[in-house]
């Protein structure tokens, strides 16, 4: 029998987006119960339970399950592409046939709050000085990248990413701001952090998202056409932003190597790019570390509305953690969406018959990434 | 004091020492003596060498501008009264960055800062034990 690896069932929970009076356990359990549901698996097949955010023992005592393989990874809104490396290694190591990965937060409707432990670095050196969220730590990279290599031009491939995003957005039911966008809109924008307006930052939604990932032995029987992974590849260099190595390269340029590496792949095969998009100069930065581009002429990859739908690089068709939904640790929906594009299931903003996707998810401060390579 | 609503830092056992020196307006590092390395944030196992062999060092407390960004909101009450505020990664001249404010230059634009400009430390003495380092334009 063959030793591939298959995503099987992708789900998201119920209603996503401002989804008051939901938990963000019910958002994983929803989630949990849709993607097992797509995929034809009764819960009492489930023997691996992967998860961040939430520990794997509360997810499983939530869903009634007893796993002989768990994993709590939680490395930031990339643990969900991480988790695909883990499944694959579980699995092939025989101490689990078929894995559920599960997400779910209330990102906008929480009814409390998770706080820092004080005793970390970064509430201890970079909290004190306001640094305590996302946009001030990547507004900060973004600063650097300008420096080096030139402001205007980053400005215009930052709009480009923002207003091509929100056309695939407009092609997503499920996507939450499906407003038309222009390029004088997103210069508007107001100021969040500069150099980054409201419109270089992802939203802020309620979300879960699951999938089911098993053997081939298992996968051939379900009802669904399996996505195969290829490769996959996880690290990360710094935690706290002052101890990034190099503000404009992230890690993902290693996991991109050797997730193309793992997949005898080049850049030419990839017919989909599932980039998270926490802030526009995320993509920016990642298409460079993955060698799309080299550093610095990412401006000129995405310029021309290039990613756009009907454009000759198809990125993000969900509309992405800028337009379509960002719980907080968006990776999971990175995976989603290049499941269902890869089964021929994504409706009015479906590709022409896409054979295979990157995923490539960031977390942290750009701190963690994860890659992963997909195909029919 | 005690109206200070920005978030105040919690010494730990390793970085102590570092923050008694800053209340005494001293800026100190960690420095490794295998590689002779001057690290941050400050721990008692290096990061470079991950050797045990560590010790204190002052900093001249000069360096560079080596990103930065101005915030205009904030999840954080009393940060979000002191909008727009800079905040930036430091380069000092003995080769660590951390990350602090610019302070001092009025209504923060970013026209008004250019990443490479010198910088000095500076201490905000934000509680009766504890002063932040903080940082402002050099004149050069």
């Amino acid at each position: 029998m063959s030793n591939k690896i298959a995503i099987v069932g992708v789900g998201e929970s119920d209603e996503i987006g401002k989804v008051p009076g939901k938990s963000s356990l019910q958002h994983h359990a929803e989630a949990a119960y849709n993607a097992l549901e797509d995929s034809g698996i009764s819960i009492d097949q489930v023997d691996g339970l992967l998860t961040a955010g939430y520990s794997s023992m509360v997810v499983a005592e939530y869903l009634g399950i007893t796993p002989t393989y768990t994993d709590s990874t939680n490395v930031g809104g990339s643990s969900f592409i991480i988790h695909i490396a883990h499944a694959m290694a579980a699995i092939r190591a025989g101490y689990c046939k078929v894995v559920l990965v599960t997400h779910g937060q209330a990102g906008r409707s929480a009814r409390t709050k998770a706080v820092a432990d004080p005793a970390e670095p970064g509430a201890q050196f970079e909290a004190p000085y306001g640094i305590i969220n996302a946009p001030a730590a990547y507004s900060m990279a973004a600063s650097r990248y300008m420096h080096i290599y030139g402001e205007d031009r980053t400005r215009d491939a930052m709009a480009e990413i923002a207003v091509a995003t929100r056309k695939w957005a407009q092609l997503n039911p499920k996507a939450y701001l499906r407003d038309p966008m222009t390029k004088d809109d997103y210069h508007n924008s107001r100021w969040v952090a500069w150099p980054f307006h409201l419109l270089d930052c992802c939203i802020v939604t309620d979300a879960g998202g699951a999938y089911v990932i098993t053997s081939a032995e298992v996968a051939k029987d379900l009802k669904k056409q399996p996505i195969w992974v290829l490769g996959a590849a996880e690290s990360h260099d710094h935690a706290i932003i002052s101890q990034m190595p190099d503000l404009t390269s992230p890690i993902s340029k290693n996991t991109g190597a050797r997730a193309f590496d793992m997949a005898g792949m080049g850049h030419s095969d990839i017919d989909l790019a599932m980039i998270y998009d926490s802030f526009t100069y995320t993509v920016l930065v990642t298409l460079e570390a993955l060698g799309f581009c080299k550093p610095g002429e990412g401006p000129e990859f995405v310029a021309n509305q290039r990613t756009a739908p009907g454009g000759d690089f198809a990125m993000n068709t969900s509309g992405g953690g800028l337009s379509y939904t960002h719980s907080g640790m968006y990776g999971m929906f990175l995976v989603l969406e290049a499941v269902r594009q890869l089964r021929g299931e994504t409706g009015a903003r479906q590709l022409t018959s896409p054979k295979t996707a990157l995923i490539n998810g960031t977390g942290g401060y750009l701190s963690s990434a994860g890659t992963a390579i997909l195909s029919v | 004091m005690n109206n200070y609503k920005k978030i105040i830092p919690i010494p730990q056992g390793e970085s102590e020492f570092y923050w008694n020196k800053t209340s005494q307006e001293q800026l100190w590092l960690r420095k490794c003596n295998r590689c002779s390395e001057a690290y941050f944030y400050p721990r008692d196992i290096s990061p470079c060498c991950f050797s045990r062999d560590t010790e204190w060092t002052q900093s001249s407390g000069r360096g560079r501008l080596y990103a930065f960004s101005i915030i205009y909101r904030s999840p954080n009450q009393g940060f979000q009264e002191e909008a727009p505020f800079i905040v930036a990664i430091i380069e000092l001249e003995e080769g660590p960055r951390m990350t602090s404010n610019i302070v001092g230059v009025d209504t923060p634009s970013p026209d008004k800062l250019r990443i490479g400009m010198p910088v000095t430390v500076v201490f905000d003495k934000i509680t009766d034990e504890l002063s932040l380092p903080k940082f402002i334009l050099a004149k050069s």
